[in-house]
């Protein structure tokens, strides 16, 4: 059980089943979809950008644990980040999840998301911890295509 | 339906296997898959997604090996005597598989790498010389995927449309409904013989003698029911029936499509190339008659190779006692899991395959896969390639677990028990 409770950790739990910012935006001015069609996880991602800075971000959806807590901890994170900050946090997520040279040297660094450290044994999972912070920069490059992560 | 042949070679009772009803000797059976006796993160493997692909008998893995050691040259086409072995161990199992579906003749039976190549031969081959505009093809609620998708593609093109036969909450097809459907503009109906996320046996044998009625082909997909039943094309009298061959013991790569062989001589190529020609000029090319008609390319003959001993693994089984076994553990796994609370199973029909599906409150199936995999136990997760399924029964995802002969009651045991850490992790 050692390797599960580095995968579900109780910050995973607890936004699993009470996720943060889980609303809808009615001001947004971005929104993006995003979809993982291995396992049916689907989110709808709103942001307020005002000017570079989010304003307010907020997200709908369903899906495993993993990816609803890592849309809950996504979205608490940046909130009131500039776009490079948010863009520098998406690079050191993705590479402390999938491996890859942004990886902070110690991923306390990335604060609550260092609970997602783990997801990097369980290579099949890293597209659920992942698919929040794709929409995120798909929201943010405002893409008009749904994101995949396939 | 025929019990082709079929001798009983594993009679003794098991009495160190409770799981075992007495007459399969189950035991014995799991000692010819290799891949069984592994551990998995340190617990013993417990293989339950046969759905998706079963393993492989020892027989198979060695007939494959023999062959690229023994006899491996290209087929139909040398005239050297090793060529000739490599074309008959391949022809060979063309009239071995049209034993095994009980077809007429074995010009019916052709090589394909799987149920969906099958499906897409007759779709794009069928449905660009049968469908008009406003023409339709019906499909059932339950299907794969590669059921829906090909059929979608070639309607678009066509200009007809698809109709969907709907089921009940329990996962069977509305026969009324199916009834009413069948129409003039009907020009195929495409069916599955059992349904690989619901386990749902479906009535084949009648649903073709209504489409006949009406003179309506029917294909049928057959990828799940091969490795649970005996199949009978001629008593069954449906027009196509397709199988892989990595879902009935045998290699991934390789499947048959059985058409009656009036259907397929009246249908065009589906792929041009080596092997399907008669003669070839820039101007005209004649085709080769059945089944080399469909074979395009040097095929998978080294598959073929051990789809043919996969057969003759599944002609030495006692397919009474598969049948028995697979009851018990399809009752007994279906009867625990109901008793774990917060657990609701997804597919209930009166006649089905030891496959069962099922959620569990409150968590994900990809979670519940993920943590039942620690615990040695392999399941699928997921929507199963039958997305409409899911959203018919309001769920994103079902965790799957999918039962052959070589499971036991322990199998389901190890499951059960595995379940338990999911509360345990997610409360």
């Amino acid at each position: 059980m050692s390797d599960l409770t580095e995968l579900y950790q109780q910050t995973i739990i607890d936004h699993n089943r009470t996720p943060r910012n889980f609303k809808k935006v009615d001001d947004a001015n971005r929104v993006a979809q995003g979809n993982n069609p291995l396992c049916g996880d689907r989110i709808t991602l709103y942001l307020r950008l005002d000017g570079d800075v989010i304003r307010d971000i907020g997200f709908q959806g369903s899906g495993c644990a993993i990816s609803q807590a890592s849309a809950s901890l996504m979205t608490g994170a940046v909130q009131g980040k500039t776009k490079a900050e948010a863009e520098g946090l998406f690079r050191a997520f993705h590479d402390m999840v999938a491996g890859g040279a942004n990886a902070p040297a110690d991923p306390k660094s990335l604060g609550k998301l260092a609970a997602f450290a783990g997801v990097r044994q369980f290579p099949a999972r890293v597209k659920c911890a992942n698919l929040s912070w794709h929409t995120l920069k798909a929201a943010l490059a405002a893409a008009a295509e749904p994101v995949t992560t396939e | 339906m025929a019990e082709r042949g079929r001798v009983t070679t594993v009679q003794r009772a098991s009495p160190s296997s409770p799981a075992a009803r007495p007459g399969l000797d189950v035991a014995a059976l799991r000692a010819d898959f290799p891949l069984l006796a592994q551990r998995m993160h340190g617990k013993p493997l417990v293989y339950l997604d046969n759905a998706a692909t079963s393993q492989k008998p020892r027989a198979v893995i060695e007939a494959i090996s023999r062959y690229y050691e023994t006899s491996n040259a290209n087929v139909h086409r040398g005239v050297y005597a090793l060529s000739e072995r490599a074309t008959a161990a391949y022809e060979g199992v063309r009239e071995r598989a049209r034993v095994f579906l009980n077809a007429r003749e074995a010009r019916e039976i052709v090589f394909v790498r799987g149920t969906t190549e099958g499906v897409n031969l007759v779709a794009s081959s069928f449905g660009r010389t049968n469908l008009r505009p406003g023409d339709e093809v019906l499909v059932s609620a339950m299907e794969h995927h590669s059921n829906i998708v090909p059929w979608q593609m070639i309607c678009e093109e066509r200009g007809a449309s698809l109709r969907v036969i709907p089921m009940n909450r329990a996962g069977e097809l509305l026969q009324d409904e199916y009834e009413r459907l069948l129409t003039d503009r009907t020009k195929i109906v495409a069916l599955v013989h059992v349904s690989n996320s619901l386990g749902t046996i479906n009535p084949i044998q009648q649903m073709v003698a209504s489409a006949h009625a009406r003179g309506i082909p029917v294909l049928v997909d057959g990828a799940q029911a091969a490795p649970h039943m005996p199949v009978d094309v001629q008593a069954l009298d449906c027009d196509f029936y397709t199988v892989s061959g990595h879902k009935m013991f045998g290699p991934t790569g390789i499947g048959v499509l059985y058409g009656k062989a009036t259907r397929l001589e009246a249908m065009p190529p589906y792929q041009g190339g080596g092997d399907m020609i008669k003669t070839v000029t820039f101007a005209k090319t004649s085709f080769a008659d059945l089944p080399a008609k469909f074979e395009a390319g040097t095929p998978h003959i080294a598959g073929a190779v051990g789809l043919g001993a996969a057969i003759d693994y599944l002609g030495r089984l006692d397919w009474r006692r598969v049948a028995e076994h697979e009851a018990d553990l399809l009752a007994y796994a279906a009867a625990r899991l109901q008793a774990v609370p917060g657990i609701r199973l997804v597919g209930t029909a009166a006649h089905k395959a030891s496959v069962i599906s099922f959620v569990v409150e409150g968590v994900h199936a990809h979670d519940v896969g993920t943590v039942v995999d620690q615990e040695g136990v392999a399941i699928r997760t997921g929507h199963h390639c039958t997305q409409p399924v899911m959203d018919f029964f309001g769920v994103p995802a079902t965790a799957r677990a999918s039962f052959a002969f070589y499971n036991t009651r322990e199998d389901a045991d190890a499951l059960v028990a595995a379940l338990a850490k999911v509360r345990k992790v997610f409360g």
